[in-house]
Formats: C-alpha cells, structure tokens, sequence
C-alpha cells in the first residue's frame, strides 16, 4: 500500500477494527488498530499495520567485532522481547541489520541506505566514537534515530542521537572520589591508547585530580592502538610509584598491558589500579588471573544483584549459550529498544520529531542496571559502580553511587 | 633525578635493559621468517602477519586440546604447540607458494596485491572458524611470573623465554643458511637462478622449501608472542608493519641486517619510551628510521654488488 492509499483508507481501518479494538481495550499491550499507520507514520517510514522496520548499524566483522557482537546481541535479545509482549503499538519490530565492516564511511553509507532506501523508524548502532561521528551528519541531514549504547567522551549533543552509555564524566568523576577516599591516593598515572576516548578522558581526570581532588598526576601517556610493548612504561610507573594507575587502553593491547604488568610483579595486592576500560567482554581476553585485584568503574557489571538483571543475564544466557558474558556496553544496547519503545508509545507516533519530544524525562524502571532517566540532553541519568576483579573474570561491586546527572559539556574540564 | 636513591636507579637500569633486549627479541623474532622470504626470495609477503596468528592460533589449539583432554600435559604442553605451530605455517607456506606464489615471482607488485588479499582471506578464515574475540591460550605456571635477582628487579620469565627462543631459532637459521646443503642451495638460487638450474638444482622445490621454512619461523614467532599478548584475527596485521620495517631498515639481503637492525630499533625505542611518552617515542624512532634511510637507501648493510 503506498503512503496516499494509507491515508485515503485510513478511516476504514479504524472503523473495521474498531470493535476488536475495544474488546480487546482490556488488555495491556496496545493495539495496531487503535493507531493507524496513516497517523502514526505521517513521514513515510516503512511501517505497516503489522509491522515496523528498524536498522541495526554494527560491526559484524573486522576490527570492533569484537566489541560490537555484545550489543548486536543485546539489541537484538531486546527487541525479541519486545515482539514477544506485541510490539510497538501493536507492530512487531523487523530488524535490516547492516554491517559497518569497523570501516568509518561504510558507517556512513550504509546508515544512508537504511535512512533513505529502507526508511527505518529507528537504528541502534554504532559503538567507537568515530563510527558515530561518521554517521551523524547523515542523521541530521536525513532526520533518523539512533540510539548509541557506548560510554564515550561526551562533548556532544545531538536532537537526532539518544546516548544510552555514560557520558565522560559520569564515568569517570565518581570513580576517581571513590578511590582518592578509599585509597588516600594523591598521586596518579594516567595511560591510555592514543585516540579521541582516552585522550579526553584523561584531560578530564586531569583537571579533577588537580583541581578537586588536590592530587597530582605523575605521569600521562598514550600508546598507539594495538601496541603490545610495555616495559619502558612499567619501569617508568615503578619508578614514580604512583598511589593510583588510571588505566584507559583498549582492544588487543589490554591483554598484553595486564599481562605484563603482572609479570612485572604489578598485582591487585600490591597496586592500586582504576580502569575505565575493561568490561566482562575485554576480562574474557585478558584473564581473570590477570586482573585480580584491580578496579573497574561502570554503571553496569553481569554480576549487579537486583531481580531486572538476574532476569536479564538468564534470558541472555538463555538465549547466546551459557558462557557468555555481559558488559557494560551489551547492557546500554539492551536499553536501546526499550527506551524506544517507551518513547513511541508515548508520542503515540513513530514520528522521528514526536519520538524525540516524547523521550526527556521517560523513565525506565526494568532497566537492569537498575532505573534510568533520560535527560533533556538525550543522555542517561545512571549509577557509578566500581567494581573489584576476581579471577573467574567478574567483579565484586564495591561501590554504587547515587544518580549521576549527564553532562556531555563540563564546565571546567575541557 | 634527586628525588631517587641510587639502588632504585640502579633496579631501573637494569629492568630498563631488559626491556630493551626483550623488545629486540621481538622484533628479531618477528623479521626472521620475513628475512628469508622478502630478504633472500623478494617476495613481498603481506600476509606474512597471518602466518604468525596461524602459529599463535596453533598453540591457542594445542591448549584447548591439552586442557580437555590431558590435563596432566598443560606443564609441557607448550613445547609441542611450538612444534606444531611450526608445521602448521610451514604446510600452510607450501600450499601457498605452490597455488599462489610461484605464479608471481616475475612480477612483484602483483604478488603486493595477492599476497595482501590472502591475508584478508586468512583473517576472514580466523574470524570464521575462532571467532572475533580475542582469545589466550592456558599457558603453564612456569611461564608466568617473574625472576627477583633482588628485592626491587623483576625480570619477567615469558620475557626470557622468548629470548631464549630468539636465540636458539637465529642460530638455527644461521647453521641452515651458511652451513646446511639446502641453505647453499637456496643461496645459490637467490643469487643466479639459471646457472643453478644448470648445475642440477631444483630451483622450483628450493622455492618452495624456503618459503615453507620462512612461515613456519613466523608460526614459531606467532606462537612465542602469545606468551605476551592475546591472537585475535587481525593481530597479524597489527604486527606486519614492524616486521617490515625491521627488514628493510637492516638491508633486505642480510641477515646480520637484520638483527642489527632489530636491536637499534628496539633499544632506540624503548629508551625514547622511557624519557618521552609513548606516542613520542615511536614518533621519534620513526623520524630516526627515516633520516638514516636517507642517507643509507639501501639500509644499514646492504650487498654491495654489481648489478
């Protein structure tokens, strides 16, 4: 049917459905027929009495794959669930997944295809930074959705994205309180790999440790991405006995980092180390033996113990084998199609412009990291956990902050 | 430097050197197997990377199979994963010159190409058959931890195995080069194909053999590097750059070269780590590379021979 015919017969449908509809007013999942496409959709999304399709915008293959499988998992684990409690308006969700290849304008080009040629309500994707800045002059311009699950850098803000990870300083502010406390720490080496997410990151630990916290960082470098090489750098942090190492290095040279840090006798027992780089997802490569002892700051870890994450980590487990594991960023994929949903139906429209206006202030209770808020700033409102290493590669939570508001432009830290 | 006492400069020194030697060893591990097959053949060989994540996966292999089925193995298991890991590039090298390489030795900027999509074939293979994720062999408890000659020095043990292994495979490949009847052979043909051809040597399995032998050396150094990193499916090409680099810079055609090459840049880099930061350090040895490549184009000891 094409978009005028919707329009002309729309009318008709709601008369023709109306009586199941109020038979059915009774119970609790809303029905396609109370919202007919031709209101519901007045943009010309692909969205059908039965159905609406949406786009998941990954790394399937290359590089990220290895982090992305989490969220694609997640995303997809939610929207099953979503379908199975009847839909979205009574829509069930169809998913086009497309593959960004960790190539950045394959990013680009293929959120194009999905805005332009599929017309998808809704993507959830991206997961680097770079991914996400590549696809967002496409968002803009072509007025999509998406919905980001990474923690990552902040100092963006855009009507077109809802960022459900932690923006910088949620992550990392309560983190560094909670250590300097605990550990009386006022000296601190900050070690990252060399790109946008760490550099920030460390700026704005930085300026915390100086400027609040009255501490001193003794040493602040970066590695190119992939580098497996850490003598120089640990007889260096052995050197300058820092009370705190402030570890932000990603993908394949974590292993190696960890590894050679204990091989250098830099343990758990007798260091203090902080990472806001190191989930379940990275512990399974790195080997819990090798972290155990050092800390992870997170707003979600597998092993939270509330009954929205024992549901959750069982249906995953259920679902991807019982030896997977769930990081943080899996969990802020989860969220993705949830506050969607939320959103949709409280626009009771799949409008982009409806969707974004209906989002501030949703709130979500199931959650598995427990409530979320969304904030007029298309951020979460979320929890600091700091969790502690243990060698069958999960964490005992240590700490849990109270809500932390989203504030992707910190004054003071840039 | 007032704020340190003299024995803790001293622990420094002596760590900081071993850091220096282990980097070298590296290195030299990973250009050995490339010395061979771009040093003496010329095949430029992109996927030389690959080789070595095939050996590193090999071992990762040998300790699931040890670990399921032989537990009482794990302490030992490691030596024959070496081996295996050795054959397993080396068939793997044999089947690729005979299907691929031997078709381009004439024509070296299509070999640049195919042997670049082999490697992307290679890590699709990975990918496919490991998964993406990142993976660790269960390595022996004899491995891990480190050696404390005094209270504040630790000298990482998975460090001087891979020392000690550099040593043994340079020496190794030095005897089969210089002393071995196939190591003349296969100089002979890299130096005057058709005059060896003439004297009764079969240039086409000297071929072979030589570029079997240089991936099954980059499986053993794959295999050595999972002491010290993880394998994931594009870890081969996270180190084709350097192993590049360290055959070049020593002059193609050496293998003293090489290992020259391999101990400047490794000692270059990690006292450029030390005293810059980490970024810094690999710019300023990267700057050195070049200026010294502009005055020796040919690298540090090139053949000096009429062409």
């Amino acid at each position: 049917m094409t978009t005028s015919q919707q329009k002309m017969f729309a009318p008709l449908h709601t008369l023709r459905r109306a009586i199941p509809g109020l038979m059915l007013a009774t119970s609790l999942s809303l029905q396609a027929a109370d919202y007919p496409t031709a209101s519901v959709n007045t943009t010309g999304l692909s969205i059908t009495e039965t159905t609406v399709t949406v786009g998941q915008l990954h790394s399937a293959t290359g590089t990220m794959a290895i982090s992305e499988t989490g969220s694609i998992q997640a995303e997809q684990l939610a929207i099953d669930q979503i379908n199975a409690m009847g839909g979205v308006l009574g829509r069930q969700i169809k998913v086009i997944p497309e593959d960004g290849a960790s190539d950045w304008p394959t990013f680009a080009e293929k959120a194009k295809k999905l805005l332009v040629n599929d017309k998808v309500a809704t993507v959830f994707g991206c997961w680097t930074s770079a991914s996400r800045k590549a696809v967002l002059p496409v968002f803009e311009k072509e007025n999509g959705l998406l919905y980001y699950p990474t923690f990552y850098e902040g100092l963006e803000q855009s009507k077109n994205v809802i960022y459900t990870g932690q923006e910088a300083t949620q992550q990392i502010l309560a983190g560094l309180d909670w250590i300097a406390k605990e550990k009386s720490a006022k000296t601190f080496y900050l070690i990252g790999s060399d790109y946008i997410w760490p550099r920030t990151s460390a700026k704005i630990a930085r300026k915390h440790i100086e400027n609040k916290l009255g501490g001193k960082v003794v040493g602040e470098e970066f590695y190119a991405l992939g580098h497996t090489q850490f003598g120089s750098l640990i007889n260096k942090i052995k050197l300058k006995k820092p009370d705190v190492i402030y570890a932000i290095i990603v993908g394949g040279s974590n292993v190696s980092f960890y590894k050679q840090l204990k091989a250098a006798g830099i343990t758990g027992e007798n260091t203090t180390l902080i990472t806001i780089s190191v989930t379940e997802d990275e512990a399974l490569g790195i080997g819990g033996e090798n972290l155990v002892g050092f800390y992870s700051a997170m707003k979600y870890f597998q092993s939270l113990d509330n009954a929205n994450n024992l549901a959750f980590v069982k249906a995953f487990k259920a679902k991807y084998g019982e030896k997977s594991v769930i990081g943080d960023v899996t969990q802020a994929g989860y969220l993705g199609p949830w506050l969607w949903k939320a959103a949709v139906e409280k626009a009771g429209s799949f409008d982009v412009d409806k969707v974004t206006a209906a989002s501030p202030g949703l709130e979500l209770t199931t959650a598995p990291e427990g409530y979320v808020k969304l904030h007029p700033n298309h951020h979460l409102w979320s929890k600091l956990r700091i969790g502690q290493w243990k060698t069958d590669g999960q964490v005992k939570v240590l700490y849990e902050s109270a809500l932390i508001e989203p504030d992707p432009f910190p004054k003071g830290y840039q | 430097m007032g704020q340190y006492t003299a024995s803790e400069l001293w622990s420094i020194t002596a760590m900081q050197s071993f850091a220096g030697f282990s980097l070298f060893s590296v290195l030299l591990l990973m250009a050995l197997g490339l010395a061979i097959i771009f040093g003496q053949m010329g095949v430029v060989n992109l996927a030389h990377g690959e080789f070595m994540a095939l050996g590193a996966y090999t071992v990762y292999l040998c300790s699931q199979l040890a670990h399921n089925y032989a537990p009482a193995l794990i302490p030992v298991y490691f030596l024959f994963a070496i081996v295996a890991a050795f054959l397993a590039s080396a068939i793997a090298g044999l089947f690729v010159e005979w299907s691929l390489i031997r078709f381009l030795y004439k024509r070296p900027l299509d070999t640049l190409l195919a042997t670049w999509g082999l490697s992307l074939i290679m890590q699709q293979l990975f990918r496919t058959i490991f998964g993406a994720r990142e993976v660790t062999p269960t390595l022996p408890d004899w491995l891990m931890g480190s050696f404390k000659p005094s209270e504040s020095i630790d000298i990482p043990i998975n460090g001087v195995f891979v020392m000690a292994l550099t040593l043994a495979l340079t020496g190794g490949v030095w005897l089969f080069m210089y002393r071995s009847r196939l190591g003349l052979r296969m100089r002979a043909t890299v130096q005057n194909r058709n005059m060896s051809g003439a004297v009764g040597i079969n240039t086409r399995w000297v071929d072979r053999l030589t570029f079997a032998l240089g991936c099954g050396i980059a499986g053993v150094a794959g295999a050595a590097f999972t002491t010290i990193g993880s394998t994931g499916p594009d870890s081969g090409s996270r180190y084709i750059v350097d192993t590049f680099l360290v055959v070049v810079f020593g002059g193609t055609a050496s293998l003293l070269g090489t290992i020259a090459s391999a101990f400047g840049i490794a000692q270059a880099q990690s006292i450029f780590e030390f005293f810059l930061e980490g970024t810094m350090g690999k710019v300023a040895v990267l700057m050195t590379i070049v200026v010294i490549l502009m005055i020796r184009p040919k690298g540090l000891f090139a053949n000096k021979v009429r062409s």
